[in-house]
């Protein structure tokens, strides 16, 4: 009997891989493994909806484990892949056991990176990547009266939303000028910054955390790097991940930070493909290596990748989109700002609703809206297309934005 | 638990018991109906989980929020008066027996 094809890693991309090889007609077995107890499920509600009470457990789950099992998709979870062997066309577990495969899939998604501060060790001082983390944030929100962010990035904002709602006083620390800075510009940094503070939360921003202390080994407090002290009965680590490339690494792929893999999802051995967050792509186009770390992308290389088992070139070239929420406002991300010259605003940031158009040499690359649904999506089609609505037009509102 | 009835573009249909408090979308993820895409998770900002509501339950559904407006304007499908995104409606034992039609494309 021929080996199946294995996924390492049941998450977004993984699953996507799997459901992909069956919508593209392979008949085979399908191995899905996580290290994870759980199916598959949605990550961006721990931060959101999780959080605020929203969602329970089962519900943010992609699929049950009987709707895979329909699928004849096998779900193997809680167990780690612990080495590939290329040669042999082989993984093998922690407990010995060793899968032979026809074609391998990595999609190990990424870790949290740590803090190495005094005290980062103490209990109550926690990180958000998976289902356990945000029940452990959960809980503890129900009885913290201080919170601490370390890190003004996307998560670390949603957790301070989420703590605020739940009561708790709230502090963000965020070592860099402005909140959010590796993703959004300093227009977006200041509307944030200015909601987050009408809503009570104190950000010290160009502040970062030197001493995290506690008593009986529970964290009570911290210093920042101006000796300032704050009290915390919880300290939400979000300062960033790194990829699961280990795996890979030790296998002898090529790693740069991240599995290197082309538009097409494919890895440097040509049976092995990758997709989502352990991945850097090397960028044709302009260059250098890039990584996404966004549902959008584990989908879109999971399809790609899913394709390229089955000796296809699908290219994933769609334009970027991301969204995070805070409170009641929405901001939605379609194309890559960085590099912009110029930018023009579509609608008044005092009203809560407006986006923000960023060109580079009269082409727009990039489109940012708070609370502007229709843009977003007009957005996307017009970076899909190519196309660069004069700037004229973009400001004045009265007139209407369209594909041509 | 809230009956709901998921009818496919080719008229496949699948009833599902869905917990009450749940919505729409996650009925339908968890049991790989792969005509709900539901890309974002339920944050409103993807609208590939948008289905037509029949209409003898629309009234008992609150209407669309600004932004679930804002993305049903931009649903790959035609957009009709029946037409939300399945994510934002939540199920109370009121909508027992709703049904759903999916729509020919999502993305
Ligand atoms: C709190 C939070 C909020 C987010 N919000 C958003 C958002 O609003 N919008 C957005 O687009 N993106 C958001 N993201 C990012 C998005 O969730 C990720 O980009 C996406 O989940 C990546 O999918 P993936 O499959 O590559 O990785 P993952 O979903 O992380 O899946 C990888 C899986 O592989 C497992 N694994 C790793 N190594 C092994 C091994 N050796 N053996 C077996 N299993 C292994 C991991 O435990 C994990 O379960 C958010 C992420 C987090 C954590
Ligand atoms: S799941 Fe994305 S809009 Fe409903």
């Amino acid at each position: 009997m021929a080996a199946p094809i294995v996924i390492v890693g049941a998450g977004q991309a993984g699953l996507q891989i799997a459901e992909s090889l069956r919508g593209g007609k392979y008949e085979g077995e399908i191995l899905l493994i996580g290290d994870e107890p759980v199916p598959p499920y949605h990550r961006p509600p721990l931060s959101k909806d999780v959080l605020l009470g929203l969602a329970l457990g089962e519900q943010i789950e992609i699929r049950s484990r009987e709707t895979l099992a329909r699928k004849n998709i096998t779900l193997l979870t809680g167990v780690p892949v612990q080495a590939i062997n290329r040669e042999r066309r082989q993984i093998a577990m922690a407990d010995g056991t060793r899968y032979d495969y026809r074609g391998l899939a990595l999609a190990t998604g990424a870790r949290l990176r740590r803090l190495t501060v005094p005290g980062s060790e103490l209990q109550g001082v926690v990180g958000l990547r998976s289902l356990a983390d945000s029940h452990v944030i959960l809980a503890a929100l129900k009885t913290a009266r201080h919170v601490a962010v370390v890190g003004g990035g996307f998560i670390g904002l949603e957790v301070a939303a989420a703590a605020r709602k739940a009561g708790a006083q709230v502090t963000v620390f965020e070592a860099g000028d402005r909140l959010m800075a590796r993703a959004v510009a300093p227009v977006l940094s200041d509307f944030f910054l200015a909601l987050h503070e009408a809503q009570g939360v104190e950000v010290r921003l160009g502040r970062t955390v030197m001493e995290i202390v506690g008593k009986e080994g529970r964290v009570t407090g911290l210093y920042g790097d101006d000796g300032g002290f704050r009290r915390a009965d919880l300290v939400v680590v979000g300062i960033g991940i790194e990829a699961n490339d280990r795996l890979a690494a030790a296998a002898g792929l090529d790693c740069d930070r991240g599995i290197v893999v082309d538009a097409c999802s494919r890895t440097s051995d040509p049976l092995i493909v990758a997709a989502g967050d352990c991945t850097v792509l090397r960028d044709a186009v302009h260059g250098g290596m890039r990584r996404l770390e966004s549902v959008q992308n584990a989908v879109e290389q999971g399809k790609s990748a899913a394709a390229a088992l089955l000796g296809q070139e699908r290219p994933f070239s769609q334009t970027p989109w991301f969204w995070s929420t805070q409170y009641d406002v929405t901001l939605q991300m379609a194309g890559l700002s960085t590099g912009y010259d110029s930018l023009v605003l579509r609608g008044n940031p005092a009203t809560g609703a407006f986006s923000v158009f960023y060109y580079r040499q009269d082409r727009l690359i990039a489109v940012e809206s708070v609370n502007r649904p229709q843009d977003h999506m007009l957005a996307r089609k017009l970076l899909d297309a190519g196309q660069s609505p004069s700037p004229e037009v973009v400001a004045d509102e009265g007139s209407k934005l369209a594909l041509a | 638990m809230v009956k709901v009835i998921y009818v496919e573009q080719d008229g496949a249909r699948h009833d599902i018991d869905v917990p009450e408090g749940w919505t729409v979308m996650q009925g339908a993820q968890r049991n790989g109906l792969d005509g709900i895409e539901a890309e974002c998770g339920g944050s409103c900002c993807c609208a590939t989980c948008h289905v037509y509501v029949a209409e003898d339950m629309l009234g008992l559904i609150p209407p669309p929020g600004e932004m679930e407006d804002g993305m049903l304007d931009n649903v790959v499908a035609e957009r009709r008066p029946n037409s939300r995104l399945s994510c934002q409606i939540t199920l109370t034992a009121a909508l027992d027996g709703l049904v759903v039609h999916l729509p020919e494309a999502q993305s």
